[in-house]
């Protein structure tokens, strides 16, 4: 059946999608924290993006959710059974952190302590998030009588565990550094430009390190996954190639701009990065969503089901890809948007 | 508490949160889209100052309105997983299409908010218009899921628990998917006209003399009044033929909602009172005789059916009577304040150019609140009112439910954060409109 396969990768778009997106998104206000006192404009770019955007984020994440119990209703049963405390924890943080940076807008005279807040759920929420890859990876489930259970004793001791959220956290640091080098530049930022370049010239090798470093962590149970990784080396190297380039591009020189570098051509490259890697690690996932009591196969909801919802998929991003276009328009490319003081 | 219960109450708590602020979320945006039109139509920029000034309050509680709804969505999953098990194989669409009416509603509504200044008019009342038809479509979608609960369709389950044969379409547009979904939407519109009714006639106290604000608030009373009237006469429609609904889908919940328990023609309709668990009668009631019959399908002599019919096992909790009462009781009051309001306004202000009734303002500003706990008690009836069951006659909410450990801790901390931003939304609200008082609004857009 090639079903399952077709469903397995839109899920794995999706979990792309919003890593980007969400690393962006939740980068973003962290940066926001941590540059409100200085005089650049840095603070106000971060945040000139993220009052219109966090909420489309948001949905990606409600929409990815939704995938996984249309696409895959066992693995549903499963991740909420097992992960019950962390992902509670998420929506906390989540449910602060939105309400929070919506009244920062709305009233001005706490900005800083509403601001600080937000920046800070926005480094926890991803480190959380991610953390849900390692347990999908063995180990850490175990199916007792009263179903399958975290064992939280080996999560919170597991140097993996730990690794993969120090991944998330430099990723997420990283691509929002990046995507906001390029809106500062967009926006004719000279001062924001040099602060979010700087940062992404810092966190583009560091992200890298730590990666490796994960792969090394790797706990003996997720063997399987390493011995697979292996097989798709190629498409790793791929991935680091397109960072080299994208890289690079910070410092292609950009004639009749006074401002050093290509952060566009960078965006684009990590972005492809991040795509070839994921894909990657995805199809080395396989068969399994939970190894090893959950594949795919078993997973999978029933074949009406899946057609419907697919249809369903297809023909609102149809309909939807205006208003994407229209709001990328008016809020990242606009002059009057991006220019106001 | 065992965990079955924790997780109910949970839920319960989780759900009754963000309705709050989704309903709002539908009835203001609906509000603002009327006064723009208003707005335009008339040329009177006092409509363009309240559309202003609401959609600021809805920015404000969509803070809160997306991410309670993300957890209440994610929570299905994490509270429910047996539920989601088969939700995911059978009435997966809507929840899927939801999604995009989400995006909708996030796209139009930051282009309404952060781009108002740089578009047409035309084009600004197309984009509020979409972040209502967003909200309305979204409430719409969520409720399929849940008449799907109260009357499943579209699937057939093996006494193994497979499921077999099916039709999403058919699950999602099941029996009861137009009758609810109606209900839903039109006590949404009606709870977002009292919403303006309360504000409006509040300020409207505090403001007497005869200022340029006293005239915004004065024609925002009628605008929200006139709303609140049309919608309340069609949630009475709307939840009659809901009640119908029961009668035929629903018996077990009819029942326990009326406290009937023999079977019977001519079946008597009990108002108030409280159905008492040892004698199995409504005590302190009033019963009107026949009405119940009536009600439930236009004649007298019509058969509904009493909790005796069912294994008691099966019986809903007897407090569905009282909520079910509140509901009805607080509609129809509703719809008399809302009469009321618009007769004397036209009576004395009108016909007679006299000032409005100071008591009438004060009963005004209390049908916001009122309308909104019609909300709640609604749907907790609806929930409940199914029970045991999750999926009727398909699942019980036992079976439903989560075993994983550690719900009690859990329910205390989203407590605590529900109860905190409750209070916040309060005071961020009042900190705001001090800061920018109407006043503020007239000189700039009035002069
Ligand atoms: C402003 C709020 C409001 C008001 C005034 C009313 N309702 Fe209602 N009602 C709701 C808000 C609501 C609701 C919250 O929207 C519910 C919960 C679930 C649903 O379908 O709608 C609901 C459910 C609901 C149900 C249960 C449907 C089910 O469980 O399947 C019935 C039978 C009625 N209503 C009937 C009425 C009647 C006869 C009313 C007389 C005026 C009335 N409602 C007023
Ligand atoms: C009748 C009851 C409900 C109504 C009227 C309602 C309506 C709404 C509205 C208007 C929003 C804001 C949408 C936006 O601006 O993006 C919202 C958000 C949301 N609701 Fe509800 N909702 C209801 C119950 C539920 C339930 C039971 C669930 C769970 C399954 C749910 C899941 C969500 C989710 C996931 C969001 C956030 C979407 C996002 O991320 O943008 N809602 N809801
Ligand atoms: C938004 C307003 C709603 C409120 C205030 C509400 C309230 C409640 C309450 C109090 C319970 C616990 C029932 C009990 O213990 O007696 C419950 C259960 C439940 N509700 Fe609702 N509900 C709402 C809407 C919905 C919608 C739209 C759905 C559909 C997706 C839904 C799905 C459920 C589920 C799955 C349960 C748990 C299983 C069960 O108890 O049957 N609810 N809700």
């Amino acid at each position: 059946m090639i079903e399952p396969k077709i469903a397995i990768l839109v899920i794995w778009i999706l979990v792309f999608i919003y890593s980007i997106a969400g690393s962006i998104d939740f980068g973003a206000s962290f940066w926001a924290m941590i540059y409100t006192k200085q005089d650049t404009q840095a603070s106000e770019i971060a945040n000139r993006f993220l009052s219109p955007t966090w909420e489309i984020n948001n949905t990606i994440l409600v929409l990815l959710v939704v995938a996984v119990v249309g696409f895959f209703p066992e693995a549903a049963f499963t991740f909420g059974t097992v992960l019950l405390v962390p992902v509670s924890l998420i929506l906390l943080l989540i449910l602060l952190r939105s309400s929070f940076m919506v009244f920062a807008y709305s009233v001005q005279g706490y900005n800083r302590t509403l601001r600080t807040v937000s920046g800070l759920t926005g480094v926890l929420v991803p480190a959380l998030l991610i953390s849900a890859l390692p347990v999908t990876e063995g180990g850490l489930v175990q199916v007792g009588p009263r179903g399958p259970e975290l064992d939280f004793g080996i999560f919170f001791t597991s140097p993996s565990v730990y690794m993969y959220m120090l991944f998330g956290l430099t990723s997420e640091l990283f691509l929002s550094s990046l995507f906001l080098a390029d809106y500062s530049k967009e926006s004719r930022d000279q001062g924001a430009y040099k602060v979010y370049r700087r940062n992404a010239i810092l966190f583009g090798p560091i992200t890298l390190v730590v990666a490796v470093v994960t792969l090394l962590s790797f706990r003996p149970e997720a063997s399987w996954l390493l011995s697979n990784i292996n097989r798709y080396q190629n498409w790793f190297v791929l991935s680091i190639i397109m960072f080299v380039i994208g890289y690079s591009a910070l410092w292609w020189s950009d004639r009749g701009k006074k401002l050093e570098g290509k952060p566009r051509i960078a965006v684009i490259f990590v972005i492809l990065q991040y795509g070839i890697a994921t894909f990657a690690y995805g199809t080395s996932h396989l068969p399994y969503i939970v190894y090893p009591y959950l594949t795919v196969g078993e997973a999978f909801t029933n074949i009406n089901t899946f057609y419907s919802l697919l249809n369903v998929l297809g023909l609102g991003l149809a309909i939807l890809l205006p208003g994407f276009i229209v709001f990328w328009a008016l809020f990242l490319k606009d002059k009057r948007y991006l220019q106001r003081k | 508490m065992d965990t079955v219960t924790l997780a109910r109450a949970f839920f319960g708590t989780s759900l009754a949160f963000h309705i709050i602020f989704a309903t709002l979320g539908i009835g203001l945006s609906f509000m603002v889209f009327l006064a723009e039109v208003l707005h335009l139509w008339k040329k009177d920029n006092d409509y363009f100052i309240m559309a202003k000034r609401w959609t600021k309050a809805i920015a404000i509680l969509l803070g809160v309105a997306i991410p309670s709804g993300t957890i209440v969505g994610v929570q299905l999953s994490l509270l429910w997983p047996g539920f989601m098990k088969i939700v995911g194989q059978v009435i997966a669409v809507p929840f899927k299409i939801e999604i995009f009416a989400f995006f909708l509603e996030a796209l139009a509504l930051s282009i309404y908010v952060y781009a108002a200044d740089r578009l047409r008019p035309v084009t600004r009342i197309f984009s509020v218009f979409l972040v209502a038809v967003g909200a309305t479509a979204s409430a719409v979608l969520i409720t399929s899921a849940n008449t799907w609960m109260n009357t499943p369709a579209g699937f057939q389950m093996k006494p193994d628990g497979t499921i077999t044969n099916v039709d999403p379409w058919k699950a999602f547009f099941n029996p009861t998917f137009w009758s609810t979904s109606y209900h839903v939407v039109v006590t949404a519109l009606m709870t977002g006209g009292f919403a303006i009714v309360s504000i409006a006639a509040y300020k409207w106290l505090k403001q007497r003399n005869d200022t340029k604000e006293s005239t915004i608030h004065r024609k925002a009373l009628v605008l929200s009044l006139v709303v609140a009237l049309l919608f309340s006469f069609l949630t009475a429609l709307s939840g009659h033929t809901s009640a119908q609904k029961l009668h035929v889908h629903n018996p077990a919940k009819l029942a326990a909602a009326e406290g009937l328990f023999e079977t019977q023609k001519y079946a008597p309709l009990a108002v108030g009172g409280y159905v008492d668990p040892a004698t199995h009668k409504v005590k302190f009631g009033v019963e009107v005789p026949f009405l119940l019959s009536w009600l439930a399908a236009g004649r007298f002599d019509t058969e509904v059916k009493g909790l005796y019919d069912f294994p008691q096992d099966t019986w809903p909790p007897f407090y569905t009577h009282l909520l079910f009462n509140v509901m009805v009781g607080l509609g129809t009051l509703l719809l008399m304040i809302a009469a009321i309001g618009l007769y004397m306004y036209w009576r004395r202000m009108i016909r007679r150019g006299d000032s409005y009734p100071r008591w009438l303002l004060w009963i005004l500003a209390l049908t916001g609140p009122l309308s909104m706990l019609s909300i709640e008690f609604g749907w907790i009836f609806s929930c409940s009112g199914r029970q045991p069951w999750t999926i009727y006659g398909i699942q019980r909410t036992s079976e439903a439910a989560t075993t994983a450990p550690h719900l009690g801790f859990l329910f205390f901390m989203f407590g605590a954060v529900y109860l905190f931003l409750a209070v916040l939304v309060v005071i961020v609200m009042k900190s705001y409109f001090r800061r920018n008082p109407i006043q503020k609004d007239i000189e700039r857009y009035l002069s």
